[in-house]
């Protein structure tokens, strides 16, 4: 692993930042919208989650604009294990996936055995898809046969549901960190690398994310296996979102602006699209009072 | 989910597209014509003779300006040798001042001069708003605060301004080459004529707008459009003291030999053909930005673009293969639009010269690529492009191009690539990738070049001086050392 090709830093943050400057404007911006929606893993990962906010909250993903039938589902619903049944109960035949974080989410430190298991019952209680976090811990202790190890492990207790591997980014420390667990996460099987947790700051950024699609792209490269990416924690704005498009579109190309190869993770996002969305379609901002806060 | 299914099938025929976002040029105003700015004023030239500057991108006429005559540059040199009497005199902290009155301006009106030197030279929109202008006030603002510490920056000297300095600019950069001329020729204490490209003379125009607004005194600054005509009887008037001038070698020669003997100081800043070199532990993503930057950037028309690209054998295929797809990602349109990576090439001439080379480079046997790239029907275009399979020998790797065309060649070890990226007449810069500090400064060490990038290319700074080694030219501009060359030091 530490024959990883190094991130030159400044370079990083300067190509994002031009890609930012981008302009999208009226039928693109409002497919961009629309795509943001169909990419979106509408979380919550709270302590204070109930069967009921579960529930309002699948509403929500499945149709979310009432009276609206343009607006598209969510990709997916991502809530913690215990929350998998209620998500799988509402979500029913919608098509929107149920997505459980696992392996002692956010934090990773806990035993094998354990992230194991936990993760073979999210599965069994209806979880189609895995946001498991790999062990920090191990990573900057140099331990990456530990990580690899646990990747491999836990992606075979997937089964066949689909495995998005957290790097938790904003521990990580550099750019040349990030590449090299990208790299180590691919290659132990990840069917998505994920950026962070949400619970640590700061989480996703565009820089950061930048890092990981060209760590994809030359994993693609050299393997052929296509791998997604989703960036989640504080994007919050209709114009964040599409950035993440912008530089998703000119890294890895227009086969990756779909739900099988990119997510967005935010939880307060969603309302924003949609009132951008209204917007462009009547010219005006609406009040906040016609979007539902579930 | 079948409602939800229909919305999908409309929305699947979209695309994602960048949608047009032209700068607009309502609050920009061009002049029909443009007189001369001497003493202070734009005045009615002598000469009678008039051109026209157009704009690249569309081939329209912008406005006419004067080819100044032998009476109209002895007038403005007469202008600024009287203005030189009180200006070298006036307290060095009241010339700061000016300067840094100019450099505010410089940046209310940064939009405006924007646009302008978009639409004059064909540079995108997105470069002259946040390369050209923004340097372009920071070279002033920074020599402003050198304006009245020259007793400090040069001790024991007693360093004395000039007299007049006959500058003469090239059309890449047309207002960051003014900035850069005029800045610490005024801070020093010396008083200027310059001449601004024929091609484009419209930045400067609104410069000597600027200079009125400033109330700069008169004749401090004088203004002269034309052509090499007008150019050569600025440097070779007899009232000038101080020559500058940037642009091709082929002319700085001849400026260097028709000044023997004169006792005119004399400062060249040429042509180049810069070698990026990358080394196979280069950071490669940003090593494809920073290849993008150095050749594509302003079309190529960069005296120190990276126009050959050497690369480490190993990762040869690669870096190749990041390029091309990168290359596919280049916006190649309307200047004026902000998503614009490519503008137009400057004027008809220099597109021929472009052409006229790449042409050579297939007859001589490199390979081409370009990638799938539509051009507009009017105004001058090239194709970003690249050149594989190419020696050292052949001329477009031998001749500075000035326009969007790389050669790429290879090497196996440091030691080779120091040969390679020092075999040629120019030195103006260089630009090493590696991930390795010791070896960044080994071949800086070792690179006969008055730049070296480490890990990026075309950064610049008003405090780094900027000049060439070799056919580069002479004298440095930028920084400290760019005083040097308007102060009498013994």
């Amino acid at each position: 692993m530490r024959g990883v090709r190094s991130v030159d830093q400044v370079g990083a943050e300067e190509r994002a930042a031009s890609l930012a400057k981008r302009s999208i404007k009226k039928a693109s911006k409002l497919w961009a919208l629309d795509l943001a929606i169909r990419c979106m893993d509408l979380t919550t990962l709270e302590g204070m989650d109930t069967p009921g906010k579960i529930a309002a909250l699948c509403a929500k993903g499945i149709r979310p604009k009432p009276g609206d039938p343009t607006i598209p589902s969510v990709a997916a619903i991502c809530v913690y294990p215990a929350r998998v049944a209620d998500a799988r109960e509402h979500l029913g035949s919608s098509g929107v996936h149920v997505a459980s974080v696992a392996t002692a989410f956010p934090s990773g430190q806990t035993f094998l055995s354990l992230k194991i298991d936990e993760t073979q019952q999210a599965v069994a209680a209806g979880a189609d898809e895995v946001d498991m976090v790999i062990d920090r811990g191990a990573f900057l202790s140099g331990d990456y046969q530990k990580v690899y190890d646990e990747i491999v492990a836990v992606k075979e207790a997937c089964g066949d549901a689909h495995l998005k591997v957290i790097l938790e980014t904003g521990e990580l420390g550099t750019y040349d960190s990030v590449r090299r667990a990208s790299i180590l996460a691919m290659a132990a099987g990840a069917d998505f690398i994920k950026t962070s947790t949400g619970k640590v700051q700061p989480a996703a950024t565009l820089p950061v994310s930048l890092v990981m699609m060209e760590a994809i792209r030359d994993f693609v490269r050299e393997t052929g296996r296509p791998v997604g990416f989703k960036p989640a924690g504080g994007i919050r704005t209709s114009k964040q979102a599409i950035a993440y498009l912008v530089v998703l579109y000119e890294t890895l190309g227009p086969e990756w602006m779909t739900p099988e190869r990119f997510r967005l993770g935010a939880s307060s996002l969603l309302n924003d699209v949609l009132m951008q969305i209204e917007k462009e379609n009547s010219g005006a901002y609406q009040s906040l009072d016609y979007f539902t806060i579930d | 989910m079948a409602i939800a299914k229909r919305s999908r099938t409309q929305l699947a025929t979209q695309r994602f597209e960048y949608a047009p976002a032209p700068e607009s040029t309502d609050h920009v105003k061009i002049e029909k014509r443009y007189d001369l700015f001497i003493g202070g004023r734009m005045v009615k030239a002598h000469s009678q003779k008039r051109f026209p500057t157009i704009n690249p991108a569309t081939e329209e006429k912008l406005s006419e300006v004067v080819e100044a005559d032998a009476v109209d540059v002895d007038r403005a040199v007469k202008a600024a040798s009287k203005a030189f009497d009180s200006w070298s005199r006036i307290g060095p902290s009241r010339r700061a001042r000016y300067l840094f009155r100019i450099s505010r301006i410089l940046q209310e009106r940064a939009r405006e001069l924007a646009v302008v030197e978009t639409m004059d030279g064909g540079k995108p929109i997105k470069e002259s708003r946040d390369v050209d202008i923004p340097l372009s006030a920071a070279h002033f603002f920074y020599y402003a605060g050198w304006a009245d510490k020259l007793e400090w920056a040069f001790p024991n000297v007693k360093p004395r301004p000039i007299g007049v300095a006959g500058q003469v600019i090239p059309w890449n950069f047309p207002l960051l080459m003014l900035a850069w001329k005029i800045a610490p020729a005024l801070a020093a204490g010396n008083t200027v004529v310059l001449k601004p490209a024929e091609t484009t003379p419209l930045s400067a125009m609104l410069f000597a707008d600027i200079c009125m607004q400033a109330e700069l005194p008169d004749g401090v600054v004088n203004i002269l459009t034309g052509a090499g005509k007008t150019g050569s009887l600025v440097v070779s008037h007899p009232g000038v003291r101080k020559v500058a001038f940037t642009g091709s070698t082929e002319v700085g020669k001849s400026i260097q030999r028709s000044l023997a003997g004169t006792g005119k100081r004399l400062t060249l800043e040429l042509g180049g053909k810069a070698a990026n070199i990358v080394f196979e532990d280069a950071p490669l993503d940003a090593a494809v930005e920073g290849i993008v930057n150095g050749i594509y950037f302003n079309q190529g028309h960069v005296c120190c673009a990276g126009s050959r690209l050497l690369v480490q054998e190993s990762i040869f295929e690669p870096l190749l293969e990041k390029l091309k797809i990168r290359l596919n990602t280049l916006r190649l349109g309307d200047p004026l639009d902000k998503n614009t990576d490519i503008g137009a090439i400057n004027s008809k001439a220099q597109l021929e010269k472009i052409a006229g080379l790449v042409e050579s480079g297939i007859e001589e046997g490199a390979e081409l690529y370009q990638p799938e790239c539509k051009l507009p029907e009017r105004g001058y275009w090239f194709p970003p492009t690249l050149f594989t399979n190419v020696s050292q020998s052949y001329r477009i790797a031998r001749e500075e191009i000035f326009g969007p065309v790389l050669s790429v060649l290879t090497f196996r070890t440091p030691d080779e690539a120091v040969e390679k990226a020092n075999n040629t007449p120019y030195g103006l810069s260089a630009g090493v990738w590696t991930d390795k500090g010791s070896r960044i400064l080994w071949m800086a060490e070792r690179m006969r070049a008055g730049v070296v990038w480490a890990n990026t290319f075309n950064r610049f700074d008003p405090t780094s001086p900027f000049g060439g080694y070799k056919e580069s030219g002479y004298g440095r501009e930028g920084g400290l050392h760019g005083l040097m060359s308007y102060l009498e030091l013994n």
